[in-house]
């Protein structure tokens, strides 16, 4: 169960490699967390992660997931639940594509996009259902601010992360009064692998900063947060920028 | 019997989840309900002044007891009376306090029923003298998870795991329960200030004996030299012959009187330290020095906060965070550090209130033992305020104390187990009485009880 602080005893981490994900179920473990479920495609990397999370104190397993594959969610995941109360999911999986390739490649964009989106509805809405038949839980999505308006440098990545973020905003309006809480995480540039080797873009931050507005997210039970919360104004100024402009903004 | 799905906090409005909420009105509803519930098990709740999640049950079901409320028997020569589980103290004081008859133990608000008095094992002013509600109970009907019902008497393992046990073991029915006999339906109060906390800790261990009612109202914000600085109010049930002429026409009217409801929504901010620390200030000024023998209400003495209606809402949509603990006799020390690192911290509490307790009762996750308790409120909003409770915890757990469950929303299981040392013959109990886990609650998972 959550404590008044909102910081859980369980948690699920879809996308169980993701730094992200990886930095805010350590936080998590400082504070209450003490089973932790990493899904993932099963790889070194992933039993590596549940070791060293292991090291923190925390009694931890991993479940082979895979996004892309949708008709597995509902098993996959199900079987998760039936083992105890989830108190929260985070959603981490994703991948960034290459823009260049994919705009070559209509089959690698469409990759992006299944992974993003599509893998996010179904495995979304299968925790949804299991979390509101436990009566509570927080599921938290891991949006990103380049679905708040698509630019010419990555919009095939931007696009799934907006169809990302609709989904989970209607999903909690859907959920509210349920005792589920639908929160979406709006990071900007983060350090991690995802990002290795890109040019860094203004405001960016870390997968530990993340983590932390993450935490006190649950605390407030907040709908929205943007990491670093500066990003907000930021992203409603953008938003209005005209068409022409915004083409040539050099973000 | 009415059935609806809802949302549930406690009194301090955090960790809202949702259940199934039954409404029975017989014993027989209750006992359908009980047999019905799905895998995720069910809990009794009564006015949920609980401030943490102790009645609320996700995706399982809740057990509503406010409609089973009749008073069944009074027996006027004796004080001994019958009545259902989901009778409010409110209630009972409104019926028996024109025939002379006083409720044996009443927490700070009358707005809680007999079945939560029995299941948190509650505390009043007079536990020094009368120790917890548990001790004036003759017998209870309870519905076990068998559901079948049994009477259960004192002196015997399953009352000792029902009083104090939170509902846990099964929903109480009904209860018998021994009142105290009254002239009046006044308190003769005598107040005093306190510069310290030694001085307060001095003034209570030497003439505590000597009031039937004591607790001491202590201002956390301030520091240095006057850290622990406090008022004390100690009374009495008023004798006939203290009360002016005309009150003594209808010397046991019971007149409790209400504010306007408070806000619904209250800016963020109100309860800055600042404002609490100037509130705090002019209500220590206030309070006379010394004075003795004044006469006030009943609900003025014992229940100041239910003139204003849903006063909870003041923290805000965040919530607040209640924290009361107890230490022992000879752990003034520990005592002294907590204080200091609360008024050091600066938190905005409102006025925290200090008692000294008297004998325990047998419950085993009953809370008061002999020694010292202090109760706050804090906001849930404070930033850090849940590593700093950890560490009071620790302080706490070290010095052999323990944490009052019907308060709290935030404790750890293993900080649990080391605070009460006979959890372990709960869980065996419980085990045994309820192998499907019939009875359940958030409280209950969050600390694995
Ligand atoms: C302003 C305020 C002041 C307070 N002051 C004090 C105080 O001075 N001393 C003190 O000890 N407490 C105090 N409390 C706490 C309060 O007395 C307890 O939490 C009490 O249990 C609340 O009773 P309730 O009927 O609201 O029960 P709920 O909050 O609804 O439930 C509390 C617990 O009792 C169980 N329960 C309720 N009904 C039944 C039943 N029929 N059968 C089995 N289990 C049942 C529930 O499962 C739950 O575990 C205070 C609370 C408030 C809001
Ligand atoms: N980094 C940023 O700048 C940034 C900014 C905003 C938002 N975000 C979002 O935040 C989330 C986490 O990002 P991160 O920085 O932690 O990235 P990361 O370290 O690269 O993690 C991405 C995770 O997604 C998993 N994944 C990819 N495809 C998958 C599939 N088909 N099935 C299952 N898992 C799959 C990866 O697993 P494998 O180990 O199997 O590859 C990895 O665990 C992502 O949704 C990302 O879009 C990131």
């Amino acid at each position: 169960m959550k404590d008044a602080f909102g910081a859980p005893q369980s948690l699920l981490v879809l996308g169980g490699t993701s730094a992200i994900g990886l930095a805010t179920a350590r936080r998590l473990i400082a504070r209450r967390t003490r089973t932790v479920w990493l899904a993932g495609r099963p790889s070194p990397a992933l039993e590596s992660a549940a070791a060293e999370l292991r090291e923190l104190g925390a009694y931890v397993r991993t479940v082979a997931f895979d996004a892309l594959d949708s008709e597995s969610h509902e098993t996959a995941l199900g079987k998760i639940f039936t083992e105890g109360d989830i108190d929260m999911v985070l959603l981490a999986f994703g991948i960034l594509g290459d823009q260049g390739r994919d705009e070559e490649e209509p089959l690698s964009a469409v990759r992006v996009a299944q992974t993003n989106y599509t893998g996010a509805v179904s495995a979304g809405l299968v925790c949804a259902g299991a979390l509101q038949a436990q009566g509570h839980g927080s599921l938290v999505v891991l949006s990103s601010v380049a679905g708040e308006r698509a630019r010419r440098a990555n919009f095939i990545y931007g696009s799934s992360k907006a169809g990302l973020d609709a989904f989970a905003q209607g999903l909690g309006d859907a959920l509210h009064g349920t005792g589920v809480h639908v929160m979406v995480v709006r990071p900007g540039f983060v350090r991690s692998k995802m990002t290795a080797g890109m040019p860094e873009a203004p405001l960016a931050t870390t997968p530990d900063a993340v983590a932390e507005a993450i935490v006190t997210g649950l605390r407030r039970h907040s709908e929205t947060v943007w990491v670093p919360g500066a990003l907000r104004v930021v992203m409603s100024a953008l938003r209005h920028v005209p068409r022409p402009l915004f083409r040539r903004l050099p973000v | 019997m009415s059935v609806d799905t809802v949302s549930l906090t406690g009194w301090g409005r955090t960790a809202p989840t949702t259940a199934l909420r039954f409404r029975p009105r017989t014993y027989e509803e209750a006992a359908v309900a009980v047999r019905g519930c799905g895998p995720r098990g069910s809990i009794a709740r009564g006015l949920g002044r609980a401030y943490g999640d102790a009645a609320q049950n996700a995706g399982g079901s809740v057990l509503d007891m406010t409609a089973l409320n009749r008073i069944r028997t009074i027996d006027a020569a004796t004080g001994l009376v019958v009545c259902d589980a989901g009778v409010s103290l409110h209630r009972l004081m409104e019926v028996l306090l024109p025939l002379g008859w006083f409720v044996p133990v009443t927490p700070g608000t009358r707005y809680v029923t007999v079945g939560g008095a029995i299941g948190a094992d509650i505390h009043g002013r007079n536990h020094h003298i009368s120790g917890s509600f548990s001790r004036h109970v003759q017998d209870m009907e309870l519905l076990t998870a068998d559901g079948g019902i049994r009477t259960v008497r004192p002196g015997t393992a399953l009352f000792d795991a029902t009083a104090g046990g939170m509902g846990l073991t099964g929903v109480i029915l009904s209860a018998t329960l021994r009142f105290q006999p009254v002239a009046t339906s006044l308190m003769s109060v005598t107040t005093e200030r306190a510069v310290d906390l030694d001085d307060l800790m001095a003034r209570l261990t030497a003439s505590d004996h000597r009031y039937h009612y004591s607790a001491a109202w202590i201002d956390l914000l301030a520091r240095g030299r006057a850290t622990g600085r406090s008022v004390l109010t100690r009374g009495e049930h008023a004798p006939l012959h203290v009360l002016p002429a005309r009150a003594r026409r209808t010397p046991l009217a019971f007149r409790p009187g209400q504010l306007p409801v408070a806000p619904a929504l209250v800016p963020h901010g109100l309860l800055g330290r600042t404002s609490v620390a100037l509130f705090n200030e002019l209500w220590y000024r206030r309070a006379p020095t010394y004075r003795i023998g004044e006469l006030q209400k009943l609900s003025t003495f014992f229940h100041p906060l239910d003139g204003v209606p849903h006063w909870n809402r003041v923290y805000g949509r965040r919530g607040f965070v209640p924290y009361q603990f107890v230490v022992g006799f000879g752990q003034e020390e520990a005592l002294r550090r907590i204080v200091r690192r609360i008024s050091r911290r600066r938190c905005p509490s409102f006025l925290a209130v200090l008692k000294r307790f008297g004998n325990g009762d047998p419950g085993w996750l009953s809370f008061p033992m002999p020694g010292w308790t202090l109760a706050l409120d804090l906001p849930a909003t404070l930033p850090d305020l849940a590593r700093f409770l950890d560490e009071l915890d620790e302080e706490v757990a070290t010095a052999g104390g323990r944490v009052y469950l019907a308060k709290d929303s935030r404790l750890r299981p293993e900080t649990l187990a080391a605070m009460y040392p006979r959890l372990p013959e709960f869980r065996a109990l419980r085990a045994e009485l309820d192998p499907d886990g019939a009875f359940r609650s958030d409280l209950s998972r969050r600390l694995g009880l």
